[in-house]
């Protein structure tokens, strides 16, 4: 086996086990903070599959950013005094199955079905000068798109967060 | 050696574990988090697509990486617009488990 089977290995098993923690553990601040071994463990898989600038972002915006706004949601709403014992799945038996099912459909049916034109690149080359440009040409439209529906998604937070001022 | 198959097992995985969490928990936040689990897995999907796929273009070759940026982008945009619902539903209802949210007006 070579490095790059057993650092994949490593790096799969890093993303895998906590993705079940996050979904079926019963402490929610668990669950975020498995979130972020599978945050991680997704950016070194990206490594290895050659997007080093991808890899970054994906810890600057994830890790640093979204799991950081998910844990203060869980603590905001939250009452973490009164624990009370309730269930935390509505239907498991239901739930699993239907993910079961994704499963099966997704890897046998799709995945492995498709004959897909495989073909492993030979180096890897830094990705940033290169997305940099595609952004700037032929991306240039989505670009600006997304930048706009930042600036809404910027407002429209702020606007549905805010408390309701009493009349 | 390490091939697509591999990857698209993963992110088979990781996509089933994200519906699981979709489907079945009743925490509206832990619900949010199967929601990152999915499009993490999509993510994989494009990123191991654009390593080992031929493009039938040369030119073609990192736009899976661009549309795992774009992904990036709207899933934060996505979770903050979430937790400010979130929130604000808890203000109201002083409860976010979405089996209790069965009413669209207050």
């Amino acid at each position: 086996m070579d490095a790059r089977a057993a650092a994949f290995i490593l790096f799969s098993i890093l993303t895998i086990v906590p993705a079940f923690f996050v979904v079926f553990s019963k402490n929610l601040v668990h669950s975020a903070f498995s979130l972020l071994f599978t945050l991680g463990g997704t950016a070194a898989l990206f490594v290895l599959l050659g997007a080093d600038f991808l890899a970054i972002t994906q810890l600057l915006v994830y890790v640093g950013g979204i799991l950081i706004l998910l844990l203060f949601g869980v603590m905001f709403t939250q009452r973490i005094y009164d624990m009370r014992a309730q269930t935390n799945f509505y239907n498991l038996p239901t739930a699993v199955l239907v993910g079961v099912t994704t499963f099966f459909l997704l890897f046998f049916g799709v995945a492995l079905s498709v004959p897909w034109k495989a073909a492993p690149h030979p180096a890897h080359e830094p990705t940033s000068a290169a997305l940099g440009e595609l952004l700037l040409t032929r991306y240039l439209l989505p670009f600006e798109v997304i930048s706009i529906l930042l600036l809404t998604v910027l407002i429209g937070a702020v606007v549905v967060a805010k408390k309701e001022q009493p009349e | 050696m390490i091939g697509l198959t591999h990857y698209l097992f993963l992110s088979s995985l990781l996509a089933a574990l994200g519906v699981i969490a979709i489907a079945g928990r009743r925490n509206a936040v832990a619900i949010l988090m199967g929601i990152e689990l999915l499009l993490n897995a999509a993510s994989i999907n494009f990123v191991a697509f654009s390593h080992f796929v031929v493009p039938a273009r040369p030119e073609l070759a990192l736009d899976g990486q661009l549309f795992a940026i774009f992904i990036i982008v709207l899933a934060a945009a996505e979770a903050a617009v979430a937790l400010a619902i979130i929130i604000s539903i808890y203000h109201n209802l002083k409860s976010i488990n979405a089996d209790e949210l069965v009413q669209m007006k207050h």
